[in-house]
């Protein structure tokens, strides 16, 4: 078997680099160890081509942007000429003087790619004059804050919204040295058709778009001594933190985080898993409930507040199919302040705050919902990202690495597996068919876990053993994936009992919230959150002792409707 | 505006095309109905055509032609292409835009009689300084022949 004859060749910078299928050089030129920089380029996305910083220099002289250039055999390319040097750093130069150069206080500083690339290309001074710079901000959204003076038109918040999340809130507009990326009319992003899953900030390259900042109010509670500030924190943040902090990837570092809070001076800290569990046994329970009525099938999931909604304005239709059950953080967050209030009698009077560490942006959104009250006020008081989270412990001074883990508070410290893998695309329903399975489930887990709940795949089909039948269930993430299968439902094409639906590709693990990864880093997220599940001690949230407990008391009764669901 | 009248009206554009849709095409055919693209068809052409109000909003707002804004009864267009401009185009535009009250940004007098605008060639340059009236050529053109049509047209 001789293969070398047929396989392709290109020369980069005078070496020979194989051509395996690649779609561009770029991927050849990444393939063969150079980090050519790129603003606009995400292989997830639609080739576009606008930022030429990818520029390579053909054995002709000619110039060519490599991201949207074919590879052919016996190609010659260079990636670091003079000229290359010369144009890139023009490039840059014109992309900064139509952008607004306030760095150190800018919400993106050190984490902006923009200025990444003018360090490392040495860019020194800025011969243009800065233009076009006014007043023009939206902080109309509470999920994310909008600076068109940032704006350096790369399109990757334009692509995303469209082509992954199938929104389209925001576009180009006007035209040459007006054009900008904008809302219809100019809107308030609020008022568009915008989900709030912050997709657009984690993508955005600079400060353009970025994910707006309650840490203040946060800090205010922190150090009010009247206020008693508990914490949830979200499964899928204990897994991506130690990004901020040099910690390997997908490292589960929830126990320096609880730590962390404590020494901040969070009186309280639990898991939000815990919440899960609710949230497992009640939607079990509604699906278990409407396959012996029969009616409302498929049951939609609605813990993610991104997809609830993306249903709510472009599916009204689909409302009585979506779960009545609350998020996990809002039915533990109901529980919490319950909780407080049945504490607080007869005692001097305090305040307890709630506050959600998540890795989602929609849950800013989320939590100022009306269905979300709690005598009156938002349940939650703050939902802070896991970045805001390490900007907060970097703030404090205090060194995440070297800080010891510790143990999450009781009467609530105990969350099952089950829980915990809420935070990765197909979590939700893996724990539900532990449910439902019972006490089978105890000795199918692994059974359970090759199923096809498990995977990055946008759409994945399981098929489950229940009673004297199967039940068929689809999980999604990205929204165009789940539009595309609410398509095929509803043109009768297929037919599910359940299906789970997740607006970020990945499910939670890859919220905007939390440090940016498109495609590469999920499987190593999701791993940390599988070994969080074979840690745990209980797998089912059935078994956990302290659902028992509260069923028993503070959610006797009607209790448990009134409080775990939001109509 | 009667939003059935308008989405009647729409529909109607858009059976007359062919199954592809063709944004620009349909855009166009609301504008010469109307004079401009009224804000209550976005909506309604986005959810028809299939795509975002936001990315018909780039398509209106890319194009010169397309209107956001109601325009007057009489839409001049002073040619501003080379040939025009060498043969002074631009005292014309000054003269009609005091005459009328109007300025760069705002382009249509408020009792939507006249809209004043700049092309950049109509393609009749032997006849430069040139401008049109509701498509209607008026060549050689002066100020004061300019001011004088306007009232002609009342």
């Amino acid at each position: 078997m001789n293969t070398m004859n047929n396989k392709k060749f290109m020369i980069i910078d005078g070496l020979p680099v194989a051509i395996e299928g690649e779609k561009n050089i770029l991927d050849v030129i990444r393939k063969a160890g150079i980090d050519l920089p790129t603003l606009c380029y995400y292989s997830a996305l639609s080739t576009y081509g606008a930022c030429r910083m990818c520029v390579v220099e053909g054995k002709n002289g000619d110039i060519m942007a490599s991201c949207s250039t074919p590879p052919r055999s016996g190609m010659e390319i260079k990636t670091n000429t003079p000229r290359l040097q010369k144009y890139r750093k023009m490039i840059l130069e014109l992309m900064l003087s139509d952008h607004c150069r306030e760095c150190t206080t800018c919400e993106k500083n050190f984490d902006c790619k923009l200025q990444e690339l003018a360090q490392r290309f040495g860019l020194k001074d800025v011969r243009f004059d800065q233009y076009s710079i006014d007043d023009t901000r939206d902080d109309s959204s509470p999920a994310i804050m909008r600076n068109p003076n940032k704006c350096i038109i790369c399109g990757d918040c334009v692509r995303m919204c469209s082509e992954i999340q199938n929104v389209g809130a925001i576009d180009f507009a006007y035209r040459g040295s007006k054009m900008e990326v904008t809302t219809a009319f100019n809107m308030p992003i609020s008022e568009t058709n915008c989900v709030n899953c912050g997709q657009c900030a984690a993508i955005c390259p600079t400060g353009a778009i970025t994910i707006k900042n309650d840490l203040q109010p946060l800090w205010n509670d922190l150090h009010d001594n009247d206020t008693i500030v508990v914490a949830q924190i979200a499964p899928a943040v204990r897994v991506a933190l130690g990004d901020e902090f040099g910690i390997p990837r997908g490292t589960n570092v929830m126990g320096k985080i609880v730590s962390a809070l404590r020494r901040m001076g969070f009186d309280e800290v639990y898991d939000t898993a815990t919440g899960a569990d609710l949230t497992v046994i009640e939607e079990a329970n509604e699906l278990i409930g409407r396959l012996e009525k029969g009616e409302n099938l498929p049951l939609f999931t609605s813990c993610c507040p991104a997809w609830f909604r993306y249903a709510e304005i472009n599916h009204p239709e689909l409302m009585d199919n979506v779960s009545s059950c609350k998020s996990p953080m809002e039915m533990f967050g109901s529980v919490l302040k319950e909780r407080a209030k049945l504490n607080e009698k007869g005692k001097k009077p305090k305040k307890t705050k709630v506050v959600a560490i998540m890795p989602c942006t929609a849950k800013k959104y989320e939590i100022h919902r009306e269905e979300f009250q709690y005598d009156g006020e938002p349940t939650i008081a703050h939902s802070i990202t896991t970045i805001e989270l390490a900007n907060m412990i970097r703030e404090a001074g205090l060194r995440f690495e070297d800080i010891l883990p510790e143990a999450v508070d009781m009467p609530f410290g105990i969350a099952s597996g089950a829980g915990v893998i809420f935070g990765v695309t197909g979590g939700v329903t893996e724990a539900v068919i532990r449910y439902v399975m019972g006490d089978e489930a105890r000795d199918h887990l692994a059974d359970i876990s090759f199923t096809g709940v498990r995977g990055f795949e946008g759409l994945k089909e399981v098929k489950v053993p229940y009673k004297d039948r199967e039940l068929s269930i689809a999980i999604v993430s990205g929204l165009k994936n789940a539009e595309k299968l609410i398509q095929a439902i509803q043109a009768g094409e297929v037919q599910y009992d359940f299906v789970e639906v997740m607006a970020c590709e990945g499910g939670c693990i890859a919220g905007a919230g939390q440090p940016f990864v498109i495609g590469r880093a999920k499987p190593e997220r999701s791993e940390g959150m599988y070994q969080a599940d074979r840690m745990s001690n209980v797998k089912l949230s059935a078994e956990n002792p302290v659902t028992d407990g509260l069923y028993a008391n503070l959610l006797a009764g009607d209790k448990a409707h009134h409080l775990l669901h939001y109509k | 505006m009667d939003n059935k009248e308008l989405y009647q009206k729409i529909d109607e554009i858009i059976n007359a095309h062919a199954s592809e849709k063709p944004i620009v095409a349909i855009l166009q055919d609301i504008q010469e109905e109307y004079r401009y693209l009224p804000r209550e068809a976005f909506d309604y052409l986005a959810e028809k055509l299939g795509v975002s109000i936001a990315k018909i909003y780039g398509i209106a707002t890319f194009y010169e032609n397309f209107s956001l804004s109601p325009k007057g009864k009489y839409v001049i267009k002073i040619c501003d292409g080379t040939a025009c401009h060498v043969r002074k185009s631009i005292p014309i535009l000054d003269a009609l835009r005091k005459e009328l009250g109007l300025s760069g940004d705002k382009k249509t007098t408020d009792d939507l009689m006249y809209t004043v605008e700049t092309v950049s060639c109509l393609g009749a340059c032997g006849l430069a300084p040139v401008l049109t009236v509701n498509d209607k050529v008026y060549p050689a053109m002066t100020p004061e022949k300019a001011v004088d049509l306007l009232a002609e047209l009342k």
